[in-house]
């Protein structure tokens, strides 16, 4: 389906590295104020999916727009309007946390910089990490950090990379009321890629599944869970990420959308 | 956004790229300390050399800070390319390219960036010895007047370029390549004559020399301390081939961003 309101729109993507062809063919969009998730399982495309939105990585072929630029060409006239979190990129690990989100907040442009961090750092409760060296931060503050780095600049579009990954229960809980009350107070667009299936239950409007670099399947969760006959989307899952070794190719079919 | 808008955003842009590197400084005295250690080790050395070269020695007689002053320029192409390079693998070190990259830092101002903190770098390295040399040898490259400023920008012009070109190495084929930081200056040093005429080596070599913009510098600071003349000669064919270098060092680390970033290398960097 077409949203008039994409902010994401990818077409015909490809990217081939070598031999290895790493996104075949992907197409999706993903609508405005929704939070929208990229499953799949390792290798599946997920990462390169999420680096050439980012503008990391250059497709093969296709064509990316965020929030109506073409990524290929012009996407420094939108990265002040994006913004990232991955716990497998770190912030400088010698700088503490303070001087990372002024960096941060200068390298996005932020206006009235010190009372973002204030209200970012309030937000995330992070307070008492601010003169503290990033690289000495726990799994789970590194998380928030990076999370806070992500919400300075009040991004319209957010790409989370496995934004609870190594988080215990309840900071992973925290992170993710916190990620839908940015996207309720904002109205922000959200993409995220996640291993943690219940994540996405919670808070995703739309799941775009990817095996092996091609989209086998979209929809929302429960359209999902009503067309695999499952109870949760951890069962959905492991359906489409099985078909490849139980030789049922889902490769012919047209993904539903 | 208007173009002084767009201006004022970008110098923000490598300002906080600045301001990021200057923290680290602040933060650890052993990283100012080691900034002026090897200049300041290489001057010393030198500079007894040259305290007992003056007594047997006509040509190092007739102008006392030669040696002095060539090691300290030479420093000056040394820890210039070496800012540019040690700045740049810090972001791979740190693992911080691939917020650097998806943020609104434009490749042009991240070498901006690295530039200024390879001059601040210098300065503080090569200005902590010239300094020095002052009581211990009773010897200021200041001296040299205002050839000195002529000298210091050319040399400091040839190493951006070869940190560039080495930035993009390291950027293209990973960590592994980060030696290359350290020894890639080392190869201009035997035809630069930085300690003695480029008229010594063979013809062979003469003629790479001459494509190097810091043989002039050093012919021409030879020429300011034997000949008390400036020769402007030397500064022109420096400044053009400066020129050539800092382009190439530039458009050379653009094009390897560009391959990494086609082979997906700015988010896996490692060895």
């Amino acid at each position: 389906m077409r949203h008039m309101s994409a902010v994401v729109r990818v077409t015909q993507l490809c990217k081939q590295f070598e031999r290895v062809v790493a996104v075949d063919r992907v197409s999706f969009e993903v609508a405005r104020g929704s939070t929208a998730a990229l499953l799949g399982g390792n290798g599946a495309g997920k990462t390169t999916t999420l680096s050439i939105l980012l503008g990391l990585l250059r497709p093969t072929t296709g064509e990316v727009s965020v929030l109506g630029v073409d990524m290929l060409r012009e996407r420094y006239r939108v990265l002040e309007r994006i913004n990232f979190s991955s716990p497998y990129v770190d912030l400088p690990r010698r700088l503490t946390v303070r001087e990372n989100l002024g960096v941060y907040g200068r390298l996005y442009n932020v206006k009235n910089l010190r009372s973002r961090i204030d209200a970012v750092v309030g937000e995330l409760g992070i307070g008492a990490l601010m003169p503290r060296p990033y690289g000495q931060l726990s799994a789970g503050q590194k998380t928030r950090v990076t999370l806070a780095k992500a919400l300075l600049n009040e991004p319209e579009l957010l790409l989370l990379d496995e934004p609870t990954a190594s988080l215990d229960p309840d900071t992973a809980d925290y992170a993710r009321s916190l990620i839908e009350r940015y996207r309720a107070r904002t109205g922000a667009t959200i993409l995220l890629a996640s291993h943690n299936m219940s994540e996405v239950e919670r808070l995703c409007d739309g799941v775009i599944m990817l095996r092996a670099g091609r989209l086998v399947d979209q929809g929302t969760p429960q359209e999902l869970l009503q067309r695999y006959g499952r109870k949760n989307m951890e069962e959905v899952f492991i359906d489409i990420a099985r078909e490849r070794e139980i030789g049922l190719a889902l490769d012919g079919k047209e993904p539903s959308s | 956004m208007t173009l002084p808008e767009r201006i004022g955003a970008s110098l923000q842009r490598v300002g906080a790229l600045v301001l990021r590197h200057m923290y680290l400084l602040r933060g650890s005295w052993p990283r100012v300390l080691e900034l002026m250690y090897w200049p300041t080790m290489q001057m010393v050395l030198w500079g007894f050399i040259t305290v007992f070269l003056v007594n047997h020695s006509s040509w190092v007689a007739q102008a006392s800070g030669v040696l002095i002053s060539a090691v300290l320029l030479w420093d000056v192409l040394f820890r210039s390319q070496l800012g540019v390079a040690l700045v740049f693998m810090e972001e791979m070190w740190s693992r911080n390219l691939g917020q650097l990259f998806v943020s609104p830092l434009r490749p042009t101002e991240l070498v901006a960036a690295l530039l200024t903190m390879s001059l601040i770098r210098t300065v503080i390295g090569v200005g902590g010895a010239a300094l020095i040399a002052i009581p211990l040898f009773d010897y200021s490259i200041f001296s040299l007047g205002l050839p000195l400023i002529a000298f210091f920008v050319n040399l400091i012009i040839m190493g951006w370029a070869i940190g560039m070109i080495v930035s993009g190495i390291v950027l293209r084929y990973g960590l592994g390549a980060e030696s290359m930081a350290w020894i890639a200056i080392f190869a201009v040093q035997p035809v630069s004559g930085v300690y003695y005429p480029v008229s010594i080596l063979p013809e062979w070599l003469q003629w790479l020399a001459h494509a190097l913009p810091s043989s002039y510098v050093f012919e021409g600071m030879r020429a300011v301390l034997f000949e008390h003349s400036f020769r402007v000669d030397l500064l022109v064919h420096a400044v053009l081939l400066n020129v050539v270098f800092l382009a190439v060092g530039i458009s050379g680390f653009l094009a390897f961003f560009n391959i990494a970033r086609t082979r997906g290398q700015l988010l896996q960097i490692g060895e």
